[in-house]
């Protein structure tokens, strides 16, 4: 009996140590390998974690579903718009022309870019659904210039792990890791469907990410700053969305 | 003969019938220590599933079939309950508060946990013969009549027989296989299916149930389904003894009356 309790002491003494050192070296990989979402701490931190790390091994390169153009939804629904700031409607009555996208942070040669500027490069396109964490969805054809693009243009440092992106709208700004923001599909958005992007669909500038849900597509982009960490933006959550409750990731 | 899913006790534990001739309670093995546990899980997820389920839902009590569907396109169907948004047109006079961020990270945290802990389960169940043992029905058992009985019993409101208490009855197998084998896949398909990053990376799990809103209805009338299969469940044990049972479901032993004569 006394050997038979040794034994099981060893083994599971060898059991809880290489559970433990295996937990932790699965912690270690995942921090080297950008698995670790920046609001991976609090009591849903679990399951936020193994949702981006998991969709980030299974869907790093994949494209979301593109349509045909027949499938284009005729009334594309656009979401409520907070009241539109008077600096905002100062730009709007200039058609805004005096819009500037201006990209700071880890680049090479910081600079800023108007509406005109984005349109010079070649346009891309893609009809993809915008479905929102509301439970609705539609398809439209969505233009602008892949922001890749403009990344390659100012020079991305190799240090650099998130692209922050800011809205004129008050208190609105967001971040995507760099394989989102290299993604192909991942648009500075400025037409739809063939024409101007309406402003209630976020003109002149939406960021476009057809892979997660319509909240992490945010309208008015008149900022993009590269950085390795997002410690110093607000709470350090990655997100104003996560600061009001709602996931930094949005894949899902 | 064995009765599935127990194990007969050694001789020396029967109460010697010299000493008392009345019925004697004892407890009987019923369920295994890990058949206990991820039931209890899953208990928890469940709930949490299902509250967090309904608060997604009051965002938009809407359903459609096929890829799209917004509030500008006609509904395959509307609940009738108010909503947590202003653009849902509802008749209602009032709008209720959003509870959409906790009720998202909450319902796939729980997925996550129920998931795993499933995997778990049939992993068990296929290593140690728990599917084949106390799950499947061989033809020898089923008969028509037997499944026939095993509907009417509760209607009538009768108690299950002793036997029933240390294994399950033919409909309680068919409907435990339905659950396992049908709704719980079926319901992590169709929820995976409207994440957008996991339907780039397997565009079949979406057109194969018809498109995006085809799998938020499917989702919705699974989850349905799931309420249902729970709430009978629970009607179930509190008709064939709720302590008995449910004490049965923690400790793994079940109280079996034996009679002595």
């Amino acid at each position: 009996m006394i050997n038979l309790s040794r034994r099981k002491l060893l083994v599971s003494g060898l059991a809880a140590t290489a559970g433990a050192s295996s937990l932790a070296v699965a912690a270690r990989l995942a921090q080297k390998y950008g698995l670790v979402p920046p609001d991976h701490g609090g009591i849903y931190g679990l399951g936020e974690t193994l949702t981006y790390a998991s969709q980030r091994l299974l869907t790093r390169h994949s494209l979301a579903r593109e349509f045909p153009r027949s499938r284009i939804s005729p009334r594309p629904f656009p979401n409520e718009l907070a009241p539109l700031t008077e600096e905002f409607k100062r730009l709007q009555a200039g058609r805004f022309a005096d819009w500037r996208l201006s990209v700071d942070g880890l680049v090479a040669e910081p600079a800023s870019f108007s509406i005109a500027d984005l349109k010079s490069y070649p346009s891309r396109g893609h009809i993809t659904e915008l479905a929102c964490e509301e439970g609705w969805s539609y398809i439209a054809e969505w233009i602008g210039v892949p922001l890749s693009r403009v990344l390659n243009l100012v020079g991305v440092h190799p240090q650099a792990k998130y692209v922050v992106y800011t809205s004129m709208e008050r208190d609105t700004w967001d971040s995507i890791d760099m394989a989102d923001a290299l993604h192909p599909q991942t648009f500075l958005c400025y037409g739809m469907n063939g024409n101007e992007l309406p402003v209630v669909h976020g003109g002149p500038l939406r960021m476009r990410l057809p892979r997660q849900v319509g909240y992490k597509n945010i309208k008015f982009i008149n900022r993009l700053t590269v950085t390795d960490s997002l410690k110093g933006f607000g709470k350090g959550l990655g997100s104003a969305a996560r600061e009001a409750g709602y996931a930094w990731y949005a894949g899902i | 003969m064995a009765i599935p899913g127990s194990v007969q006790l050694p001789a020396e534990t029967c109460v010697p019938s010299a000493v008392s001739t009345a019925p004697v309670t004892k407890l009987a093995p019923r369920h295994s220590a890990l058949v206990r546990v991820t039931h209890w899980i899953t208990t928890i997820c469940f709930f949490a599933l299902l509250l967090t389920g309904i608060e997604i839902l009051i965002s938009h009590p809407r359903f459609y079939w096929g890829e799209t569907g917004t509030v500008l396109t006609a509904p395959l169907f509307q609940l009738p309950i108010p909503s947590s948004r202003a653009t849902v047109p509802t008749g209602y006079g009032y709008v209720l508060p959003d509870q959409n961020g906790w009720s998202r990270a909450l319902h796939f945290e729980a997925a996550w946990i129920a998931v795993l802990t499933g995997l778990l389960y049939v992993v068990f169940g296929l290593l140690t013969g728990h599917f084949r043992k106390n799950l499947l029905t061989s033809n020898a058992d089923f008969s028509w009549r037997a499944l026939l009985t095993s509907f009417t019993k509760p209607l009538r409101l009768e108690r299950p027989s002793e036997a029933e208490a240390s294994s399950y009855n033919v409909l309680q197998r068919l409907t435990y296989l339905f659950v396992i084998v049908i709704l719980f896949p079926l319901v992590i398909w169709s929820g995976l299916a409207m994440s957008l990053a996991f339907a780039s990376a397997f565009p079949w799990s979406v057109t194969l149930l018809g498109g995006h809103q085809s799998a938020r209805t499917i989702h919705f009338f699974v989850s349905l389904a799931l309420a249902l299969f729970l709430f009978v469940h629970v009607a179930m044990v509190c008709l064939a003894g709720f302590w008995n049972r449910t004490g049965a479901m923690i400790t793994g032993r079940t109280a079996t009356r034996k009679e002595h004569a």
